[in-house]
């Protein structure tokens, strides 16, 4: 086995047993992204320098042995995620100068964990859509067929763990960001609780529902990489001050006496008979792990995708107001007067579906249209918020489907909006109610695409969700299957 | 027709917190461009705003202050507008659930007492300063400075009591005056940490609707308030008689010319679009922290009056004038305590003190004449030093140099005559040159008496004692 397939569990015992270096580690994963890239599109920034000297310190502290589980490990970051000194672009034109003069609470906390940085991965622009072809900088492509999408908007994110191009990543999530790329690439990915990382750094798409979270090759990963970057911080006044679980300890690889709700609503909805067959085969196997199952509603879930895509744009429109040309990022040349600038800088800097989200969101904010919309939108979430309330009053995990398909096809939806936006149908209801969620993969087409079991726990119940994924990852071989190149 | 107007007026004021609203930089004034600032006041990418629990202190104790109702929940909203003195594009402010709502201000306007309402007093965050520069080697440029994005500001937006110029102008003092009580504002007009705009319509007297307001800006000091609303008053007024409409509008009042005028156009076309910033969470106030809040309430403008007129004994119309501002209110009780005389001090102060002030347009606190230095020149008076009426050209001596009463009446040899026998040799001498007036008086020409002493002040320049020329003089005649 080569070095950039391993999980960083296995190359971290490797590591502190001496058997090789965070140099040597460092370098596989690099000669594999010089490999690759060419065709996955996973990155937008490559950083190999700094990767080598951070391997560099990292070895030295191996040395000393003062290793952490993520010392010496090469990861991605979304580039949604501040870096100091190293271009952000959020997948757009408007910041691809944008050289950010401080790092995220996300990126100092894995910089102190003595990870490796190998590069800032491909998004949709400021983390909207499904598909990494809202990029400004072309669309990342799915290591299982490359004529697909690898899912969005943490597209890139996900492609390089499942091309072997990183051993973990760190993508976010506002209404399946990282769950339905998880998906769509055969990799684990987990968006924690609302609060339970702090979003400082985090450029904003939704602020009430973004949160940032790992992509990795198998749960025990994502429960080291979510050590590193959980916890309240002050900066972040949504962050949760709450103690943080060691959340290896939840990998018992057992489900017995777990009570796992399976939501009515689900069936139909545009669901691919493949998905729904993959994901019944899955609560098969959980059940006869000896977890019960029961049947729960959550009938406000079917107005999940409206009150997102009233919600999110609201937010956004606010959020991205800031890219003005005045302080940093593009600045549109030859404008006559202040109002010129604006409408120059902003028309030619964002994308299609960024200003599409701002018009929506605009247009749901303005006098007249707040009552209708947005407070109408919010009363509705918090209506679903507690649908889920109840259903985990008698489970202690919710299981569903990820996506409604496997990976689509590139341009197959980009004309179609309203299409692109149900691929995230299932992962929605999860980011307004604030609950962990994770996605695993559970089976694969008969093209051979990925698909996810996406488990959702309560608030700050993310160890019972790891729980769950690592007894059906323990007793399925799914996540081994590496897509040929 | 006779008209009423109908006046409220909005406030912003600064709190002298020492960092910004919502992260750590300092608020000091009149640092070099962009260097109080970081990447949550310059609104990077991913920054996120943090409250400051001061601010909230701070607006507590002013809410406090003016009799509110504090609310146990509120929340912060985002003011949505475009302007390069807008990191974020947005305002945070507070806007549908406001900390704090349904105070009032006492005010005295000619003798009257009035109850002005307060509908709300929220936080909100500063926005920055454009510098134009039309003669720079690129063009005419602007630039900003972010110095003052994030600074905490209040704003307590009043109910529209208020009927004139005159009741809008007391209550502006006497709002300053509480927030600088409370230490919590410096009430600096130019520097821009107590602003005011207003709002203010006519109705026909009697009539209980509203007419159609205009909002009035650019107004830098109380005086510039008086007036813009004068004028406003005079300009419905004349629209209003000639059967025209008032136009709902913004008007800019401009002070070189002094007249309002309309801004029209797109700065008032405005959608806020406000809706909860996801950033900060709702904000809720623990009732027993306000408890400690209230109980560590500085004595406010209305309780030192009172003590004034109890204590000292003043008239209420002394007590109103030396409260008026903490720093006078110091000085008073400063006088006090080298010199009992409640009173005399209060008249000294309110006569010829205010006077010079007000007319060099100075403060008190940029009095010349330190508070020791003028019950020094007052116990000087009591104890017979100088006379009363020296003592008035011995004020403005001081006044002008900055120097002690006794340095003053030593240099100019004005120390009040108490020698008997060199008022003796006065009045022999006054004696000795009029004759026929002591004749007269002594056949019974008691008028006479006054002229005697006349001349006697006169002969000694005015520093003979009174009390003694007057003894003396009976005695001789």
């Amino acid at each position: 086995m080569k070095l950039y397939e391993m999980t960083a569990h296995q190359l971290h015992d490797l590591l502190a047993r001496k058997e090789i270096t965070s140099r040597e580690l460092t370098e596989s994963v690099l000669k594999r992204i010089e490999e690759w890239e060419g065709r996955i599109h996973a990155y937008l920034t490559l950083t190999p320098e700094m990767a080598l000297e951070q391997a560099a310190a990292a070895d030295l502290r191996i040395q000393k042995g003062e290793a952490g589980p993520l010392t010496g490990i090469p990861l991605a970051l979304k580039d949604v995620i501040c870096t100091r000194g190293l271009r952000t672009t959020c997948g757009s034109h408007i910041l691809d100068n944008f050289i950010p003069p401080y790092d995220a609470t996300v990126t100092e906390k894995l910089r102190d964990a003595g990870a490796v940085f190998v590069g800032k991965t491909n998004m949709d622009e400021f983390a909207m859509g499904s598909s990494t072809e809202n990029s400004a900088f072309g669309p990342s492509r799915n290591p299982w067929d490359t004529q697909r999408i690898p899912g969005g908007s943490s597209g890139g994110s996900a492609a390089a763990v499942a091309a072997d191009e990183c051993i973990a990543s760190l993508g976010s999530d506002t209404g399946g960001s990282i769950r339905q790329p998880a998906a769509c690439c055969g990799v684990v990915g987990m968006k924690p609780t609302y609060g339970r990382v702090s979003r400082y750094g985090l450029v904003a798409f939704a602020s009430s529902l973004d949160q940032i979270g790992p992509f990795s090759k198998d749960v025990r990963d994502t429960a080291l990489v979510l050590n590193a970057i959980s916890g309240h911080e002050p900066r972040d006044s949504t962050s949760v001050d709450l103690p943080v679980p060691d959340y290896t300890r939840a990998l018992v690889g057992d489900v017995r006496r777990m009570v796992l709700g399976v939501p009515r609503e689900t069936s139909g909805q545009g669901i691919d008979p493949q998905v729904t067959k993959s994901v019944g085969e899955a609560i098969e196997v959980l059940k006869k792990l000896g977890a019960k199952t029961v049947e729960v509603s959550l009938p406000h879930s079917a107005y999940a995708l409206a009150v997102y895509y009233i919600i999110a744009p609201c937010e956004a429109s606010s959020n991205l107001a800031r890219y003005d040309g005045v302080k940093y990022g593009f600045r549109a040349k030859g404008a006559q007067d202040l109002l010129d600038m604006y409408q120059e800088t902003r028309g030619q800097g964002f994308g299609a579906e960024v200003k599409r989200r701002i018009m929506l969101g605009t247009y749901a904010l303005s006098a007249g249209y707040y009552d209708a919309y947005y407070l109408k939108a919010s009363r509705v979430r918090t209506l679903i918020r507690r649908d889920f309330e109840k259903a985990f009053e008698k489970c202690d995990a919710i299981v569903l489907p990820t996506a409604p398909t496997p990976a689509f096809k590139i341009g197959e939806k980009v004309d179609d909006p309203l299409q692109m936006y149900l691929s995230d149908i299932f992962t929605i209801p999860c980011n307004l109610a604030g609950l962990p969620g994770l996605s695993l993969p559970c089976g694969f087409s008969r093209e051979g695409l990925p698909i996810g079991l996406q488990i959702l726990g309560n608030l700050f119940q993310e160890e019972k969700v790891l729980r769950v994924a690592h007894a059906f990852e323990k007793n399925t071989d799914h996540h081994l299957r590496k897509p040929k190149l | 027709m006779e008209y009423e107007p109908v006046i409220g007026l909005e406030v912003h004021a600064q709190l002298l917190t020492r960092s910004k609203i919502f992260c750590g930089c300092s608020t000091l004034f009149g640092a070099e461009a962009n260097t109080h600032t970081c990447p949550v006041c310059t609104g990077l990418p991913g920054s996120l705003p943090v409250l400051n629990q001061k601010v909230v202190e701070f607006t507590v104790r002013a809410a406090l202050a003016t009799q509110c109702r504090i609310a146990p929940y509120s929340q912060f909203a985002r003011k949505n507008y475009f302007y390069p003195d807008l990191p974020k594009g947005y305002q945070i402010s507070q806007y549908e659930l406001p900390l704090s709502t349904d105070g009032h201000v006492e005010i005295q306007v000619e003798g009257q007492k009035k109850r002005i309402g307060l509908i709300r007093i929220h936080m909100e965050e500063d926005a920055g300063k454009l510098l134009h520069d039309l003669s720079s080697d690129r063009g005419a440029s602007s630039y900003v400075d972010f110095n003052r994005t994030g600074v905490p500001l209040i704003e307590i937006v009043s109910a529209p009591d208020l009927q004139s110029p005159e009741e809008a102008g007391a209550y502006l003092r006497k709002l300053r005056a509480i927030l600088m009580f409370l230490d919590i504002c410096d009430g600096n007009m130019e520097e821009g940490s107590f602003r005011c705009d207003a709002n203010i319509s006519l109705r026909p007297k009697g009539q209980k609707a509203l007419g159609v307001k205009t909002e009035l800006k650019n107004m830098n000091s109380f005086r510039n308030v008086q007036k813009a609303l004068d004028y406003e008053i005079r300009r419905q007024t004349a629209l209003l008689d000639q059967g025209d409409k008032v136009i709902q509008e913004t008007r800019l009042w401009d002070a070189a010319r002094g007249v309002t005028a309309s801004m029209r156009g797109k700065e008032e076309a405005h959608d806020y679009r406000y809706f909860p910033d996801p950033d900060l969470v709702p904000l809720v106030i623990d009732p027993q922290w306000v408890e400690k809040i209230r109980a560590a309430l500085p004595e406010l403008p209305e309780q030192k009056k009172n003590r004034f007129i109890r204590d000292y004994g003043i008239p209420e119309y002394d007590a109103e004038i030396l409260t008026s501002s903490k720093a006078l209110a110091n000085y008073y009780e400063e006088c006090l305590n080298i010199y009992d005389q409640p009173k005399i001090i209060s008249n000294w102060i309110m006569s010829e003190l205010l006077r010079e002030l007000k007319r060099d347009e100075r403060e008190i606190e940029e009095c010349p004449v330190p508070a020791g230095n003028l019950a020094e020149m007052l116990k000087m008076i009591d104890e017979g030093v100088i006379s009363g009426k020296i003592a008035k050209s011995v004020f403005e001596e001081m006044y002008r140099t900055g120097k002690r009463a006794q340095e003053i009446v030593k240099e100019k040899g004005l120390v009040q005559v108490t020698d008997t026998s060199a008022i003796e040799k006065a009045i022999d001498q006054v004696l000795a040159a009029n004759p026929g007036e002591v004749e007269a008086y002594r056949r019974g020409k008691g008028k006479l008496f006054g002229f005697f002493v006349g001349q006697v002040m006169k002969a000694t320049q005015g520093k003979a004692n009174p009390a003694l020329v007057n003894e003396l003089l009976k005695k001789k005649l």
